[in-house]
């Protein structure tokens, strides 16, 4: 048993990363001191690669220490087209429930940023690819709506990669409607909407409250676009440009504003916060 | 000849497709031969038209995908060509180009100044390939919100016909911001200060359909489908192949029928007997009805109140548990 748990390990560890103290970045392929990495928001010290982190973690990063206060966490997803692929829905969503400890993929709530007080959410890229059905639209409209009623900012990091969660259907895609109607509300109440496209952002999410934000901020290397880099391959039958859909493509294409390095984030939000304040009307 | 003809009918169709030809050949005999066979004809047109019921009547999922797809089936200029009078179109989004793939356009509903957006597929070859087969770049949604803002500025109801197999995939698309334009277009269409109306008339295929979408009354033919997905995309998701598309097509729940239960769409537009493909100017009866009573009951709602609608009706689609507040 031992010698073969060696020879295991002899075969395997050019490609498998060792646990413990150190890591290999899939950004330089170094090994990476792991509590380095953790140290810098899990950031590579070698090569600035910025991995995917949970909704909690993210939580725990921007917002201040304490002062979140999640709301709507109650809500939980049904599977109104008894939908079944391989694996049943309800079994698929069990699954992403263990591995990320989330009801479902987004989390929100009212918060603070550098003490300024706002609308706080995310979508967690482990959990389904982030992507949006019922429950990911009700919570981010609702949230939305507690915006306007408490006149706060809302701030919106995404890691909606799977877009609109084809598992529900049709209903996934109203979702798009719904979250952006309510965006409309809040645009009309003067109030600054900031989002924050981290990777991967895609889909139906991109096509919808990921893209409309009043400041776009990416987080760099990030995914960020409407169609899946295969399905546009298969239909121009070309290859990709380098760094396609990537955050410093957007940026380089007029789409996003900035990017900002992950251990920047919360203190550029605040200085937005503090430059975009509602105003009041002047033609009352 | 070598070359084979693409056939324009679908398999399941074959019987009703037979017994028309027989109806023809009849009837050009009794011409030419000058006897009456009337009564013969006339039992036949009853057979094929309960063939045709009993074969509509059942159709699976996959079968009305692909009837949305006929290569016969009306397609938007159709619809502007037999439902209105007057057509104007308009181009172009003012910022990069005109996108074929949405066409625009002022015109009159019985009388009713109206605006007109929607997808264009393209028959001939070549039309199709001007037309993108329908997936509109995001200069096409441009070009729709810049036509619908127009529409608002002078109070023109805005209708809209969706038919599109997805917003294009492509690398200039992305470039020049497919979600960006199709998340402003959801966005403004939901604020939109004058009555909306969508019919799905053939594919409603995802984001790319929803770009043009946003309505307060959303209605679909009897044969069109509307999708989160296309059932090959999710075939090739779930088994990894783009060939078990009939199953994808039957898990999506796309079809009006569906839609209609989940309360997703408002109405179903009837089609003739025999699918919309068989007959045009039917089919156009059909969607000038439906449009004609539908706009007129928006005839003096506030456009306040009926932007609160459209946000309220949004507001309730979506299927979720919540377990009730306790009260402490």
């Amino acid at each position: 048993m031992v010698w073969k748990r060696i020879k295991k390990f002899a075969f395997s560890r050019k490609k498998s990363v060792p646990e413990g103290l150190w890591m290999r970045c899939p950004g330089c392929e170094k090994m990476v001191y792991k509590k380095m990495v953790e140290e810098g928001q899990m950031v590579c010290p070698e090569c600035n690669f910025h991995f995917e982190i949970g909704a909690r973690e993210r939580v725990s990063l921007i917002v201040d220490e304490g002062k979140f206060e999640e709301l709507f966490s109650d809500l939980e997803s049904v599977d109104p087209l008894h939908f079944s692929g391989k694996k049943a829905y309800k079994d698929r969503l069990s699954v992403a429930q263990e591995v990320t400890g989330l009801k479902e993929a987004c989390i929100i709530g009212r918060g603070e940023i550098e003490g300024k007080p706002v609308v706080f959410g995310v979508t967690d890229s482990k959990f389904m690819r982030g992507s949006m059905g019922s429950v990911v639209g009700e919570k981010i409209t609702r949230g939305i709506e507690t915006a306007v009623q408490d006149d706060r900012p809302f701030v919106f990091v995404s890691g909606s990669g799977g877009g609109a969660r084809m598992d529900e259907g049709m209903f996934s895609l109203i979702q798009m409607a719904k979250t952006s109607a309510a965006l409309a509300r809040l645009h009309e109440t003067g109030l600054v909407y900031i989002t924050v496209l981290t990777h991967p952002t895609m889909g139906g999410a991109m096509a919808s409250f990921a893209a409309l934000g009043d400041l776009l901020i990416a987080e760099p290397g990030a995914h960020i676009g409407f169609a899946g880099p295969r399905v546009i391959k298969e239909t121009v039958g070309k290859d990709l440009p380098a760094g396609f859909q990537k955050s410093e493509f957007l940026l380089e294409h007029g789409l996003i504003d900035m990017i900002v390095n992950r251990p920047e984030l919360k203190a550029t939000i605040a200085r937005l916060l503090d430059y975009l304040q509602k105003q009041p009307d002047e033609s009352a | 000849m070598a070359q084979t003809v693409p056939k324009n009918y679908l398999d399941f169709e074959k019987p009703i497709i037979e017994l028309e030809k027989m109806i023809e050949e009849l009837e050009t005999f009794s011409v030419t031969t000058e006897t009456d066979l009337s009564s013969q004809i006339g039992e036949l047109r009853e057979r094929c038209d309960s063939l045709k019921k009993d074969i509509f009547s059942k159709l699976t999922a996959w079968q009305r995908v692909q009837l949305a797809r006929h290569p016969n089936r009306p397609l938007t200029p159709d619809y502007i060509e037999f439902v209105f009078n007057d057509f104007l179109e308009l181009h172009g989004d003012r910022r990069f180009g005109d996108d074929k793939a949405v066409v625009t356009g002022l015109a009159r509903l019985n009388g009713r100044r109206v605006m007109v957006v929607g997808h264009c597929k393209g028959r001939a070859v070549r039309e199709k390939m001007a037309c993108n087969f329908g997936m509109a770049h995001p200069e096409g949604y441009r070009k729709a919100l810049h036509k619908m803002c127009l529409a608002e500025k002078f109070r023109l109801p805005v209708i809209t016909f969706v038919d599109t197999p997805g917003a294009y995939p492509g690398v200039g698309a992305e470039e020049r911001g497919q979600a960006h334009a199709i998340a402003e277009n959801i966005r403004e269409m939901s604020r939109l200060r004058v009555p909306i109306v969508t019919i799905v008339i053939g594919e409603g295929g995802s984001g790319g359909a929803l770009g043009i979408g946003v309505a307060d009354r959303l209605a679909i033919m009897e044969n069109a489908y509307y999708s989160v997905i296309s059932p090959e995309g999710c075939a090739s998701i779930l088994w990894k192949t783009s060939e078990r598309a009939e199953d994808a097509a039957n898990t999506l729940k796309l079809t009006a029928q569906d839609l209609k239960e989940f309360g997703i769409v408002d109405d179903i537009v009837p089609e003739p007997l025999g699918g919309a493909h068989r007959d045009h100017i039917g089919a156009a009866r059909s969607v000038r009805a439906y449009l004609e009573s539908t706009l007129a009951e928006f005839d003096g709602v506030p456009c306040g109140e009926l932007v609160d609608r459209r946000y309220e009706r949004l507001k309730s689609v979506g299927k979720y548990l919540e377990p009730a507040v306790v009260s402490t």
